[in-house]
């Protein structure tokens, strides 16, 4: 017999906290995918700030540090200046990485901070049930957006690979939909090229998912996940916004 | 051993180096700038990390990060920063993380100026941030001094794995002092088995966190802070009292309004006024002790500070009824003289 | 015979992993509540060993076997 498909070794046995059909399971897993392949669980510290995911030093196999909301690129920062040559990635919420934290992630991003960072954008506030995040789409309802996102109070969604784009610090910023299997599958080698050039040490990775959470949209799992292909695939396009030139990782 | 005239803000930097500072993370705010001024230019050339962070509030959680990966750490501000870093020092103190702060004092509040004052002594000594949790707040009156105390800081933080705070103020920072650089023995301390430094064969993940759910944990988790809080208190409380052994009257002060209250005492012991000086070393844990080695014999107190009234309610706490407390300020950046210091101490002593 | 093991007490009856199977080998098992609450699924005979499940399923729950050539 062939194995197909199990566990992979840097996600911990632990039942995870999150809602049915939540992307964050998923991702989750292909981080720990990717770990497993790159055989760098042993040195990585994983960095979660608050949001849905703060309990993810419960189920990865790996050193981490539980931060304050928005600052995890901060945080990743101290790590990676302490101990260069160890792997450090931070897991953050669109909530947290774009707004309470944009100042954190904009400058870790423009110093090309050699860390990962794994953004998961949901179009909303998950933990704190469901409000209006700096990703919610024109007309999205939510608890505080409750007539939908009127963008004359509320302004636009922001696109964070595209504005991360102009930089010139970042060396990997690239956005994908966890939608279907091949989908899911790019989400990984995504993950794994922003690993492998956290490794080679050229700095900056980011690596946007769009994700459902059903709970907050009042979805079932399964619309939920239609509904990120078919309405916020359009105001966030998928694609890799930025990769280092050809030759190397 | 050789002596070296310096700025207290270049001489704390110099010292920070010597006890194995590895890694400073700060933004810019007067009057601090020489201190990561000096360690711009010598971290590099040291072995150590400088970054320039973006905000106080990026550049303490760096400082979480780098203090939870093992290292030795330090940021240093002045108090419209020192405000900003109080989420940050809080999340250090639940996550129990060893660094040292220095908070070199200016005039508030809101902007206020950049003048020398003692109007973050609630802040620094009561907390700051939310939550149940204290610093270890140490208080230089010299160049000396701050150096001296640099080091213990550091040490201190190691031991109890607490944020360390050394509270100066622009007159310190600025003043031009000779200081020596005394070689110390390295203390012995507990080794950072819980850094997050990678698992590196280690059977479980290390984990940094300041989370706890179930209230049962946190009131746990609290218990075992205020255990913590509660050992420093008994241990770790310094103060020197000058002028006391026959001393009838106290002033108590500290950091660099100390030095001026001395003199002011000194006047005072030339008019036969029986005078001495209380000079609190530690501002958390207060040393109390100080107080009851002397309260059989005060008739009264005189706090000064460089504040509209901060320290004073400690003084009112340790002295707890048992002799009347007076308090004189000059705030804003306004520094009182060792004259009106001593009008103040006769004005005391007319009252009982 | 390709083998697919179900970790039922972790799955939280989302349903993406019925919803992607080309073969719909899977559906939700009706009779059963696990641990969490949930009807957990089964499969059914005609696995093909895909990993499509697998690779949708946010809670891990499955662990899969492709039968090789020669039948070992
Ligand atoms: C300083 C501070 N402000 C607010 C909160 C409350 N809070 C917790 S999580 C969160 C938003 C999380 O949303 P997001 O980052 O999008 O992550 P998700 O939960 O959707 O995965 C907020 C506002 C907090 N913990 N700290
Ligand atoms: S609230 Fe949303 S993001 Fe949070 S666990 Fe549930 S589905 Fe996932
Ligand atoms: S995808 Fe996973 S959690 Fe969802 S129903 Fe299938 S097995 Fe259960």
């Amino acid at each position: 017999m062939k194995l197909v498909f199990e566990r992979p070794k840097s996600l911990q046995l632990t039942k995870t906290h999150y809602c049915p059909g939540c992307g964050h399971g998923t991702i989750h897993r292909l981080v720990a995918e990717v770990m497993d392949e790159l055989n760098i669980k042993e040195k990585t510290i994983g960095v979660a700030p608050v949001g849905c995911a703060v309990l993810a030093y419960n189920y990865f196999d790996c050193d981490m540090q539980q931060a304050a909301h928005g600052r995890a690129p901060a945080v990743a920062t101290g790590i990676k200046r302490a101990l260069p040559d160890r792997v450090v990635f931070t897991y953050q919420g669109d909530g947290d990485l774009a707004a309470i934290g944009t100042a954190e992630i904009i400058h870790a991003a423009a110093r090309s901070e050699n860390i990962t960072v794994v953004f998961v954008n949901n179009a909303i506030y998950g933990m704190t049930g469901g409000q209006m995040a700096p990703t919610t789409l024109i007309g999205q309802r939510t608890e505080t957006s409750p007539y939908g996102r009127d963008p004359k109070l509320a302004g636009y969604p922001i696109r964070v690979c595209e504005m991360l784009a102009t930089l010139d610090g970042p060396s990997f910023l690239a956005r994908v939909e966890l939608t279907d299997v091949k989908n899911i599958n790019r989400a990984k080698s995504y993950l794994k090229k922003a690993f492998e050039i956290q490794l080679a040490g050229k700095g900056f990775s980011l690596v946007e998912i769009l994700s459902p959470c059903p709970t907050n949209w009042g979805m079932r799992p399964v619309d939920a996940v239609d509904w990120v292909r078919k309405e916020m695939v359009k105001v966030f396009p998928p694609g890799v916004f930025k990769e280092p030139k050809e030759g190397n990782v | 051993m050789e002596k070296i005239l310096m700025k207290g803000n270049e001489a704390l930097a110099e010292a920070a180096i010597r006890a194995g500072c590895q890694c400073f993370f700060g933004y810019p705010i007067t009057p601090q700038s020489e201190l990561p001024a000096y360690l711009a230019r010598e971290m590099p050339k040291r072995g150590g990390v400088f970054l320039q962070a973006e905000s106080e509030v990026a550049a303490i959680n760096i400082v979480y990060g780098a203090a939870g990966a093992g290292a030795r750490v330090m940021t240093s501000s002045s108090s419209p920063g020192i405000s900003l870093k109080q989420e940050g020092i809080s999340y250090l103190c639940g996550a129990e993380l060893p660094c040292v702060i220095v908070n070199i004092m200016r005039g508030g509040p809101g902007l206020g100026d950049i003048q020398p004052a003692q109007s973050d002594y609630f802040q620094a000594t009561r907390g700051g941030g939310h939550g149940d949790y204290r610093t270890i707040v140490l208080a230089p009156a010299s160049v000396q001094e701050l150096v001296d105390l640099v080091y213990d800081a550091f040490d201190l933080a190691d031991m109890y794995r607490n944020p360390v705070l050394i509270l100066g103020d622009g007159i310190l920072g600025q003043m031009m002092e000779p200081v020596v650089f005394k070689e110390r023995p390295a203390r012995e301390l507990p080794p950072k088995t819980w850094a997050t430094t990678g698992k590196m064969g280690r059977q479980k993940p290390n984990v940094i966190n300041s989370l706890y759910l179930d209230p049962v944990q946190l009131e746990e988790h609290n218990r075992k802070l205020q255990r913590k809080y509660q050992e420093i208190e008994e241990k770790e409380a310094r103060w020197e009292i000058l002028n006391g052994d026959d001393a009838e009257y106290f002033v108590v002060a500290y950091g660099i309004c100390a030095r001026i209250a001395h003199a002011a005492v000194e006047m005072a012991r030339q008019e036969g006024i029986k005078v001495g000086l209380i000079r609190p070393i530690t501002l958390w844990p207060y040393p109390k002790k100080a107080f009851e080695e002397v309260l059989s014999r005060a008739k009264a107190f005189l706090t000064v500070e460089l504040s509209c009234g901060q320290m004073v309610e400690d003084v009112k706490l340790s002295v707890d009824g048992r002799a009347p407390v007076y308090f004189y300020g000059r705030t804003g950046g306004m520094v009182p003289t060792a004259e009106e210091i001593f009008r103040e101490i006769t004005k005391m002593r007319g009252h009982s | 015979m390709n083998r697919i093991i179900i970790d039922k007490d972790r799955c939280k009856g989302c349903g993406l992993c019925i919803e992607v199977c080309p073969k719909k080998v899977l559906c939700f098992d009706d009779d059963v509540v696990n641990a969490l609450g949930y009807h957990p699924v089964k499969a059914k005979e005609g696995c093909i060993a895909c990993g499509f499940c697998a690779t949708v399923c946010p809670d891990v729950v499955f662990t899969i076997y492709k039968e090789e050539k020669g039948g070992k």
